[in-house]
């Protein structure tokens, strides 16, 4: 994985959208909202993963989906190499299509059963003619069946002719089709078996590296986010709850939030596991229709004072008797934001 | 991670080289089919070589040159009556008997090919065309004109088809003095059919499109920037394809008979022209004395619906590449 250069490729600041819920027949009247995304930043630089995680319903899929342009805004901005991409239109937008693909979740809905496999990653050149003239076309989509390890020969077969790794792998040589900068794999490998998820891994990191891509990579699994991210953002509700490289977050969580998902990753080592503290949440992720008062988490967390129901903890690095949290412990710059009143580190769930 | 990378590289690289081999082989064969195929190159490679297909191909084909034809197959008039031999048993001079006012229903038979499978084969093409056509815009478009469009199509669904059948044909013919021509009877008879079934039609195709618009590969389509129009046509419309398929070959039975109804009450197809629904409701009041009256006109309705179901079924699987 390349370093991150300075220049963000993609910034995305207070990005929020909400689903109103309907009432009625003939005439709906809307009665609420659900805040499926509710005030997301962040920032991607080039040939960098940002990996996203955070469980069934905080928002992760619909975050996708407006990056992609499949969902618009409710509010919020988002810039692509400097320009705002919710403003795109037209001939802007299919540029900006070029640029930023998508690698979706179920490799068994993904792709179309009633098309081959030739034309369904060649659909990307005829959508956008320009990108390569016809007589190439049928060359370039054995090209890119190579690049993700299938057989070149296979574009005259049917999707269901293949195991779920390697539909998978027919979704990721679609979104390369347009050599993208940006990437969104929306839970690229959580539909597959585990002994396939490292390959279909190890292929999104080759190629990676291979042509300087970037990442959006939304799980709900940390252990396969942890494999590939540079940077992680755990939401809850639709909020990111705490931001941090690799190390800050897998290390150093400072979140409760975030420390009861790391105290949940299974350990393969018995001894280990019983060294390790556990966090056990009780009760449900409450509706995002109706989000709890000032710290969406403070339901379930075993912290929370009336500070956190009057008071919405802000996205910062977090300080604590005029020291900032995470330099206690150790001086090599730890510190990372976090939403929290009381944020700290607690090294003891991790394994 | 690279060294996992460079350890299948590897053996991606031994495998290309087996493959290499194999291709070279495949080349003098393969070239023809080098260029890209579609799905229907590749359902009408597979149709070709189905027994169904080609057995229901072939009587369909046999029933079209008989009603464009019909002096090829049999030389007596099918509307000179011979009283003298009503309601006569098939014999070696009239295979299939006479009928109850001494007509050759075999040759009554062969001419009324044509009728019957001119309004059943229009009808059922219009009621599925018009359906599939308001039902892929309802379906895909959803919200208001979904709503406009559905409450629309009930208002005909909501009509007992034989009284919507009367209300129309009597309006189509009100101003018409005699007997009008049986093209324009038949014309008639198809749009009726056609205007009052196609929002069953519809119904299918809208739930079909639906499903098919909330999958993934759609989703992914529209990542890459697809039209409306690429993905109803390439994306929604070939995967609602097989339970519109089931109905018309379904309907086109009924659509037979349906004429059947309407030239009994006198609103269908007249004298001269001959039609086997005819046929079939002048039978029941002869059913017991005279059953080769009804027996040969249904069984020759009974093979054509069963060649067009047959040959749906084998459509509709070449269509699905599952079934291969």
């Amino acid at each position: 994985m390349t370093e991150a250069s300075a220049e963000p490729i993609l910034q995305v600041r207070d990005l929020v959208k909400h689903f109103p819920v309907t009432q009625g027949v003939v005439f709906k009247r809307t009665i609420g909202h659900v805040r499926a995304v509710d005030g997301v930043s962040f920032d991607l630089h080039k040939g960098e993963t940002l990996g996203v995680v955070g469980e069934s319903g905080c928002g992760k899929s619909t975050l996708a989906q407006v990056l992609m342009r499949l969902e618009q805004p409710t509010s919020g901005t988002a810039l692509f190499e400097g320009e705002d991409m919710f403003a795109k239109k037209g001939a802007d937008l299919r540029r900006l299509r070029r640029d930023m693909q998508i690698v979706l979740q179920d490799p068994y809905t993904s792709l179309n059963p009633r098309k081959t496999v030739g034309d369904i990653v060649g659909e990307p050149f005829e959508i956008h003619p320009e990108v390569a003239p016809k007589g190439e076309r049928q060359r370039k989509v054995q090209e890119l069946l190579d690049i993700v390890g299938l057989n070149p020969e296979h574009v005259h077969r049917y999707p269901h002719q293949f195991s779920g790794g390697q539909r998978q792998r027919i979704g990721i040589a679609r979104a390369l089709a347009l050599k993208p900068k940006v990437i969104v794999c929306d839970e690229p490998v959580s539909a597959l078996d585990v002994s396939i998820q490292a390959q279909v891994m190890n292929l999104l990191g080759e190629l990676q590296s291979e042509f300087g891509l970037s990442y959006i990579f939304i799980a709900h699994d940390l252990g396969v986010v942890r494999h590939l991210s540079d940077r992680v953002g755990v939401m809850y509700l639709g909020k990111m709850v705490e931001t941090g490289t690799e190390d800050q977050i897998y290390e150093h969580p400072q979140h409760p939030y975030t420390q009861a998902l790391l105290s949940s990753v299974p350990v393969p080592d018995p001894t280990l596991r019983d060294r390790r503290e556990m966090i056990r949440l009780s009760g449900d992720v409450p509706s995002p229709a109706n989000p709890p008062s000032g710290c969406r988490f403070r339901t379930r967390c075993w912290k929370a004072t009336d500070l956190c129901a009057e008071q919405q903890p802000a996205l910062e690095i977090r300080r604590e008797g005029g020291q900032v949290v995470g330099d206690e412990l150790s001086t090599d710059g730890n510190a990372h934001p976090s939403a929290c009143h009381f944020a700290e580190e607690r090294p003891h769930v991790v394994a | 991670m690279t060294d996992t990378g460079e350890a299948q590289r590897s053996i991606g690289s031994a495998g290309a080289a087996a493959q290499a081999t194999v291709e070279a082989q495949d080349k003098a064969s393969s070239t023809k089919t080098e260029k890209q195929r579609g799905l229907w190159g590749d359902a009408w490679r597979d149709l070709r070589r189905r027994p169904l297909f080609i057995v229901a191909s072939a009587i369909i084909l046999f029933l079209l040159v008989m009603s464009v034809f019909p002096g090829l197959f049999a030389s007596t008039d099918p509307n000179v009556q011979i009283l003298d031999k009503a309601r006569d048993d098939p014999s070696a001079e009239a295979w299939f008997g006479y009928d109850h006012l001494g007509r050759d229903i075999y040759a009554r038979v062969v001419y009324g090919a044509r009728a019957s499978i001119i309004v059943g084969v229009l009808s059922t093409v219009l009621v599925v065309l018009l359906g599939s056509v308001v039902g892929v815009i309802t379906g895909y478009a959803g919200g208001k004109t979904d709503s406009f469009l559905s409450r629309f199509a009930e208002i005909f669904l909501g009509l007992p088809f034989v009284l919507g059948a009367i209300v129309i044909l009597s309006v189509f013919n009100a101003g018409v003095a005699g007997t009008p021509s049986s093209t324009r009877i038949m014309t008639q008879v198809i749009v009726t059919i056609g205007v009052l079934a196609w929002p069953i039609c519809m119904r299918i195709m809208r739930s079909a499109a639906i499903a098919a618009k909330q999958q993934d590969y759609v989703k992914a389509a529209k990542a890459l920037g697809a039209s409306h129009s690429r993905i109803i046509f390439k994306h929604v419309l070939p995967n609602c394809l097989a339970p519109v398929m089931v109905y018309a070959t379904i309907a086109l039975g009924g659509f037979i008979g349906l004429e059947a109804t309407l030239s009994y009450l006198g609103l269908g197809l007249k004298y001269p022209v001959v039609s086997w629904g005819m046929m079939i409701s002048v039978s029941q009041q002869y059913i017991v004395s005279t059953p080769h009256m009804l027996v040969f006109p249904a069984l020759f309705l009974i093979v054509t619906v069963l060649a067009f179901v047959m040959l749906g079924d084998a459509v509709r699987d070449a269509l699905d590449p599952k079934q291969k």
